[in-house]
């Protein structure tokens, strides 16, 4: 191997992006703060990250696509992140809280 | 001048849709006068027709015009001109000028005599297209046609309810055996493949190529006669589905002179007369048909001795006389039976105008309320006997020629039983007309205060009257020993009949004398009866209760049908109500019901928690997945 980079194997590679992906799915459905919901949605969005970067090494003409991909998705999460706080904000401001229970308005 | 007969029928219906479009409001006059003057041509048209037709090689004339493409099958609407067809259109024509002339006294005054004429063109032109018609299915049209004019011409005063209730029965009593005639057809259409043409229809039948799946060209000519006759029996009131039409009598007298007299009963003679080849190759057929004429002749003779009500009386006389028309056709005298359809139009018709007259001049219809008529209405009286004379079968009145040609063929041809039932419904036909003749025209008044004021009624009245009785008296003389039997060799023209006529009758002076006294010997016995005054009917009425009873109550057959058919039909339409409501709506309301609950229950897990609903996609997700990856046998 002459490539600098230690080689990690893909399946490594994608066996962490999953981990990551279950642990933030699992935050994301279980934790009872709103701000903590949206860092688990962080993590998942890392999660993919991490596979897209991943796959990009491999197929027929290995390019840098995944990468840049990524690179999108870590600035688009910034945005996100932004309109998730200004909700978060706009919920306390509403119910005197960011426990996602107390958002249970909507139901029959 | 025969290529001119479509006007026909055409003029009627001009006279129908000037009046639709003139509205309610139409002068009586100009109602009246457009119908008679329409009608009229029709009717001199009809005769030039007829007499025409006369030296025509046979078969005579058929106009067509493609209409319909059923698959392979076409089917056309036209004009057929036969001998037949050319005779009943001057026998409807005639007949149907003169009700109109006589409507216009008769419904004087009335709210909607403009929509009386309305009915009274539609039904002439409906009557004047069935008798054209080429086929089967143009027929059957005409057919339900008229049988709606008859509807609501029965049902006119529809604001009494006798007279909605007998308009209801005569549309549902005549359905039974339109639904035989359409049965019968379609069994026709399919088994000719594809043809409801009359001339291919009798191709078929005698060239022995009818036939429809397993069934061969014998047995389907017999099936199918036997349908085709059960139209007729409705619509000729023949027994056992006779009971409409002395109920039909609610409605205005000359209607029941035009339609339930003369045109439209005799519509099913006339389909067995036009069908009668496909009769002919069917021996079963023609037998059922003569005895249910024959039946039906002694059995609506029976019924008529002891009605009260005028117009019954003679209703019942109608249903008898067409019962020796179907016998007639039945023992296979085919000229014999339209002979007697011819004079029966017109005697008949003028019994009922007679009875118009006599109801509109005392505004009863109970024999028992008049008496001692005769010296009001003389000119009534004397129509009136003419054609009593002329149903007794009295030489040399019209009835005395077609009816005893009808006996003296049933003896010839040996059918005794048919011979007896003919002559002693003879006896009875003699009888109960000169009880009614006694009853209102001579005598002492029994109702002074009806009878005071009765006079004759204005001339549009009295001259159909006057002619009818011509016609009644002289009608006969188209086919007598004399004449050479006319109207039989002008029948015999027809190739489709040809023969049917082939064994014309010998007139036998010993069976026409015998005839003759049967009929004197009921008008006596009328007369001692009825003519004088005594309590000798009274007496004999206590005496022979039980037959009194069961003629008076029509052989309890109204009661029999009520507790077997509509209770029945009741019961069945009962069962299947309930059917309806709680089997097929109960289906429907379950799986209603089910979808309720489900809802009902589903509802609690829309509960706001958006992490439950998250849980729930994530949960889902898998499921799916793994179903994807199990059946497609992927792996990831």
């Amino acid at each position: 191997m002459d490539n600098p980079v230690v080689s990690v194997p893909t399946g490594s590679l994608l066996g962490l992006a999953a981990i990551l992906f279950c642990i933030g799915l699992y935050g994301a459905l279980t934790k009872r703060n709103l701000i903590m919901v949206l860092i688990s949605l962080e993590l998942m969005l890392n999660a993919v990250n991490i596979n897209l970067v991943t796959f990009s090494r491999l197929g027929v003409a290995p390019s840098l696509d995944g990468q840049v991909f990524a690179l999108f998705v870590i600035t688009v999460a910034a945005a996100e992140i932004a309109v998730g706080l200004a909700l978060v904000l706009a919920a306390f401001r509403l119910r005197k809280s960011t426990e996602v229970k107390d958002l249970n308005t909507e139901k029959y | 001048m025969t290529d001119w007969v479509w006007l026909v029928p055409l003029l009627p219906l001009a006279g129908y849709v000037f009046l639709l479009l003139s509205g309610r409001r139409t002068p009586e006059a100009v109602a009246a006068g457009v119908s008679v003057v329409l009608t009229g041509i029709s009717c001199v048209l009809s005769l030039v027709v007829f007499f025409q037709l006369g030296p025509e090689p046979a078969g005579g004339q058929t106009w067509l015009f493609h209409w319909l493409t059923i698959g392979s099958a076409h089917v056309d609407v036209g004009i057929s001109l036969t001998h037949l067809n050319a005779l009943m259109l001057v026998v409807v024509s005639l007949v149907s000028v003169l009700v109109l002339l006589f409507s216009q006294g008769y419904m004087h005054g009335d709210e909607r005599f403009s929509v009386f004429y309305q009915y009274l063109n539609l039904f002439v032109f409906s009557m004047l297209g069935l008798v054209i018609s080429p086929n089967l299915l143009q027929l059957y049209i005409f057919w339900e046609m008229v049988g709606l004019c008859s509807y609501l011409l029965v049902g006119f005063w529809y604001f009494k309810p006798e007279a909605a209730l007998a308009a209801k029965k005569s549309f549902i009593v005549t359905r039974i055996g339109d639904t035989g005639l359409f049965v019968g057809m379609i069994l026709l259409f399919l088994g000719t493949g594809g043809s409801f043409d009359f001339t291919a229809i009798f191709q078929a039948v005698s060239a022995h190529t009818l036939h429809l799946g397993w069934m061969g060209s014998q047995g389907l000519t017999t099936l199918a006669a036997l349908l085709v006759f059960l139209g007729a029996v409705g619509k000729s009131a023949q027994f056992p589905l006779h009971v409409w039409l002395p109920d039909a009598m609610e409605g205005p007298t000359p209607v029941s002179a035009l339609i339930h007299a003369a045109t439209m009963v005799a519509a099913g003679v006339y389909l067995v007369a036009r069908m009668f080849p496909l009769f002919q190759a069917s021996p079963p057929a023609l037998t059922t048909v003569a005895w249910i004429g024959g039946v039906t002749a002694l059995l609506a003779a029976l019924i008529a001795l002891t009605q009260r009500d005028i117009k019954r009386v003679i209703a019942y006389s109608t249903i008898s006389q067409l019962g020796y028309m179907m016998l007639a056709l039945g023992i296979g005298a085919y000229a014999l039976g339209v002979f007697h359809l011819f004079t029966h139009a017109f005697f008949k018709a003028l019994l009922f105008l007679a009875a118009g007259s006599v109801i509109h001049a005392v505004d009863t219809q109970d024999l028992f309320q008049m008496g001692g008529l005769g010296r009001k209405l003389p000119i009534t009286r004397w129509s009136f006997l003419a054609g009593a004379l002329a149903l007794a079968g009295i030489f040399p009145f019209s009835g005395f020629w077609s009816k005893d040609d009808i006996l003296t063929a049933a003896w010839q041809r040996g059918d005794m039983a048919l011979y007896w039932l003919g002559l002693v419904a003879a006896f009875c036909t003699a009888f109960y007309i000169f009880r009614v003749y006694f009853l209102v025209f001579t005598g002492q008044s029994r109702d002074e205060e009806r009878t005071v004021g009765a006079h004759e009624g204005s001339w549009v009245m009295t001259v159909p009257l006057v002619i009818l009785a011509a016609l009644a008296t002289l009608a006969g003389f188209v086919n007598t020993p004399w004449t050479g039997h006319g109207l039989e060799r002008y029948l015999e023209h027809d190739a489709t009949a040809s023969a049917a006529a082939a064994t014309p009758v010998q007139e036998s002076l010993p069976l026409m004398v015998f005839s003759v006294v049967v009929g004197l010997l009921g008008i006596g016995l009328a007369y001692l009866l009825y003519g004088r005054k005594s309590d000798a009917p009274a007496r004999l009425a206590e005496k022979l209760s039980i037959p009194y009873a069961i003629s008076l109550h029509k052989f309890y057959l109204d009661e029999v049908y009520y507790h077997t058919v509509v209770v029945g039909g009741k019961l069945v339409a009962r069962l299947v109500r309930a059917l309806d409501r709680y089997l097929i709506d109960g289906i429907i309301e379950v799986g209603a019901r089910l979808v309720g609950v489900l809802g009902l229950a589903l509802k609690y897990t829309q509960n706001g928690q958006v992490q439950a609903y998250g849980v729930i996609a994530a949960f889902g997700l898998v499921v799916v997945i793994v179903v994807a990856v199990l059946g497609v046998g992927g792996v990831l």
